[in-house]
C-alpha cells in the first residue's frame, strides 16, 4: 500500500508473519485497487476513455482494466460525454442498478457542467442526477487526466470509513 | 448544363417555378403537386436518392414554413433542391415521401420533431430527437435557445432525483470566460455577444 496517510505497521523481527493494520485500510486497499469501471461513453470523451483502456495508457496499472458493461458488476461509473435530458434517466437508472459501494467520475466539460452545450437539450452537469466524486476538466480530457482522476479517487477511497459503513447505523 | 436541365424541368412540370440558389439548381413546388413531382423525379428524371429533408421557419411571414427536399441522382451525379411552402402557419402539413423513398422516414420524423410539420401517411410519425411528451418544437423561431422548464422524460427518475429540465444559463456564454479581444482562440466572438440573456430581454 503506497497511498499516503495509511497506517500499516510491520516489523518482521517483532511480529513475524503477522501484519497489523486498521480494517479500514485493508478494505480500502482492496476497493481502491480494483475499481471496475462502468464506461458510460456518451460522446467524444468515450474515445479518450477507450484510449485509457488500451495498451498505451493502460488503466490496468491502477487495477481498473476490467470495463464492465453490466452495472451489476461495476464499481465506478465514468460519465464520458454530453448528457442530454433524454439520456439522463437512463444514466441515472444504470447508476441505481450498480451495487454499493459505487463512485462516479464526471469526465470532461460536458459531463461536469454541460460544457459548450448551453442549450435546451443538454443537462447542465451530470451532478444534477448523480453524486459525482471526481470531476475531470478538458474537452475532451487527455488520457493522463483520467488516470489522474483514478489516482484522486483512490485517495478518496483510502479516506473512507469503510468498516463503519459495513455496520448498518 | 444544369440550367438547361432546370428549364427542361420547369417545362415538363409547369407548376414549378425556378428558385434562386448559389449552388444546386432549385425549384419551388406547390404542396399539392409534391407527390406528383417526387414520383416523376424518381421514375423519369433519375433522382433515385432522397438526400435530405429539412424545413425553414420564415417567422412572421406567411406561409411560415417551407419544407426543403434535396434529391440526388446517382446516374447523372447532380442534386436538385425542391422547396415546398406549407399552408397552415401553426400546424403545417405535407405529404409523406416514405412510399417513394424509405429514407424519408427518419428525415420526416426529424422535421416533425424540430418544426412540427405533420407528414400525412407517414407510417410512424414520432419524435426522433426529443422525447415523447415534450411540448415544443425546438427549431421554431419562437423557441428560446435556453429551452423551457419542464419535467424529465422518465416518471420514476423524476421522482427519485427531484430534477427538472431547466433553461440553460445564457449569461456569460461558455466561451466568454475571457474578455480579451483579438486572437480568436482567446475570445470567441459568439461568447462576447451578451445582447440576449437572463438579465436582458431578447431584442425584437
Amino acid at each position: 500500500m503506497t497511498i499516503p496517510g495509511d497506517e500499516i505497521g510491520y516489523d518482521s523481527r517483532v511480529e513475524g508473519g503477522v501484519v497489523t493494520s486498521r480494517l479500514d485500510a485493508a478494505i480500502n486497499w482492496v476497493r481502491g485497487h480494483s475499481i471496475w469501471p462502468m464506461p458510460m461513453g456518451l460522446a467524444c470523451c468515450g474515445i479518450e476513455l477507450m484510449a485509457v483502456g488500451a495498451s498505451r495508457f493502460d488503466i490496468g496499472r491502477f487495477g481498473s482494466e476490467v470495463m464492465r458493461f453490466s452495472p451489476r458488476q461495476s464499481d465506478c461509473m465514468i460519465v464520458a460525454g454530453t448528457v442530454t435530458y433524454k439520456m439522463a434517466p437512463a444514466v441515472r437508472r444504470i447508476y441505481d442498478q450498480m451495487a454499493e459501494p459505487k463512485w462516479v467520475i464526471a469526465m470532461g466539460a460536458c459531463a461536469s457542467t454541460g460544457g459548450m452545450y448551453r442549450s435546451y437539450a443538454t443537462m447542465q452537469g451530470v451532478d444534477r442526477i448523480l453524486p459525482v466524486d471526481v470531476y475531470v476538466s478538458g474537452c475532451p480530457p487527455r488520457p493522463e487526466a483520467l488516470l489522474d482522476a483514478f489516482i484522486q479517487l483512490q485517495r478518496k477511497i483510502a479516506a473512507e470509513p469503510s468498516a463503519k459503513n459495513l455496520v448498518p447505523a | 448544363m444544369e440550367d438547361l436541365k432546370l428549364s427542361q424541368l420547369t417545362g415538363s412540370y409547369p407548376f414549378l417555378t425556378p428558385r434562386s440558389s448559389s449552388d444546386h439548381p432549385a425549384v419551388n413546388c406547390p404542396v399539392e403537386n409534391l407527390l406528383e413531382l417526387a414520383g416523376a423525379l424518381k421514375e423519369r428524371e433519375g433522382f433515385d436518392l432522397l438526400s435530405d429533408i429539412t424545413c425553414i421557419d420564415w417567422f412572421r411571414s406567411s406561409p411560415r414554413f417551407s419544407a426543403v427536399y434535396h434529391f440526388y441522382s446517382s446516374i447523372d451525379h447532380r442534386y436538385l433542391r425542391v422547396v415546398v411552402p406549407l399552408q397552415d402557419d401553426e400546424h403545417p402539413r405535407a405529404p409523406s415521401l416514405t412510399g417513394l423513398w424509405p429514407a424519408a422516414d427518419w428525415h420526416e420524423r426529424e422535421a416533425y420533431d424540430m418544426f412540427g410539420v405533420e407528414f400525412e401517411n407517414h407510417p410512424d410519425l414520432r419524435r426522433i430527437l426529443m422525447w415523447e411528451g415534450y411540448d415544443w418544437h425546438p427549431l421554431r423561431k419562437e423557441f428560446p435557445l435556453a429551452g423551457h422548464d419542464t419535467e424529465l422524460p422518465d416518471e420514476e427518475i423524476r421522482r427519485e432525483s427531484g430534477t427538472r429540465v431547466i433553461p440553460a444559463p445564457m449569461e456569460g456564454g461558455p466561451f466568454a470566460a475571457s474578455q480579451e479581444r483579438g486572437i480568436m482562440s482567446r475570445s470567441e466572438p459568439r461568447g462576447a455577444d451578451e445582447s440576449w440573456n437572463e438579465s436582458k430581454e431578447k431584442p425584437q
